[in-house]
């Protein structure tokens, strides 16, 4: 389903954020980039980055501490 | 577009209080705004090419919490600058925070502005060889230029 994964395990703040604003920067309008954070600062994040640069925020999810977000390019 | 910016005078120089800029800022530059760090006084140790000198101590730093409590005579012994600088650093490390050098290099990659006071660099005789490359000089007039037109504007 996704264009491109990203893994920011075991990485906390600020770089799951940076590194996926460094993927998406890469990538063409409407492709989905599926970013894996096990820092539980990265959901709120996320959805701030989101909210701020116009990218869509698909999904949100979170399973055994392993939080994955698929990330629409706008 | 009309980007937002954020202005940030750094003027600490140890490495707990080095980190709050470089993180702020490209945090900021990842959500979109403009940045400029104006590095002044003992900030401007953040920019030096050799990052190691940047120590941390508790002497003096009630608020730091210490895996065991140590009597402050004790932390003014020889050695325990850097024992307690190894010892955050390792903490850091095994928690996945980013280091200074990768931090900074995020701000460069997002094209922070990075300017160094020209006054203090003069004052405290500082070899401008030492700094990173991409390091402007200016005064606190050019720093008002943009600290001016800022949405946010922090003295750290």
């Amino acid at each position: 389903m996704a264009d491109q994964t990203l893994d920011a395990s075991g990485l906390n703040c600020p770089l799951p954020i940076l590194r996926t604003k460094k993927a998406l920067k890469d990538m063409t309008t409407g492709q989905i980039l599926e970013v894996t954070a096990t820092d539980p600062g990265s959901v709120k994040d996320m959805e701030s980055f989101c909210n701020q640069t116009g990218h869509e925020l698909v999904s949100s999810n979170e399973e055994g501490g392993k939080y994955t977000f698929e990330i629409k390019c706008k | 577009m009309d980007d937002k910016k954020i202005a940030i005078i750094a003027t600490k120089g140890t490495l707990d209080w080095a980190y709050p800029p470089f993180i702020l800022a490209s945090t900021a530059a990842a959500l979109g705004y403009e940045a400029q760090i104006f590095f002044t006084f003992y900030g401007l140790q953040m920019i030096r090419k050799d990052l190691s000198n940047l120590k941390v101590s508790p002497l003096g730093n009630p608020g730091m919490p210490m895996p065991m409590p140590v009597p402050v005579l004790m932390q003014a012994l020889p050695g325990m600058e850097s024992f307690v600088t190894s010892m955050m650093k390792k903490k850091m490390k095994d928690k996945g925070v980013a280091s200074l050098e990768q931090l900074r290099e995020l701000c460069l990659e997002a094209d922070v502005s990075m300017v160094a006071c020209q006054m203090t660099v003069d004052l405290f005789e500082f070899d401008t060889s030492e700094f990173i490359d991409g390091v402007e000089y200016g005064g606190a007039a050019a720093f008002f230029e943009f600290a001016g037109e800022s949405d946010i504007c922090l003295y750290i």
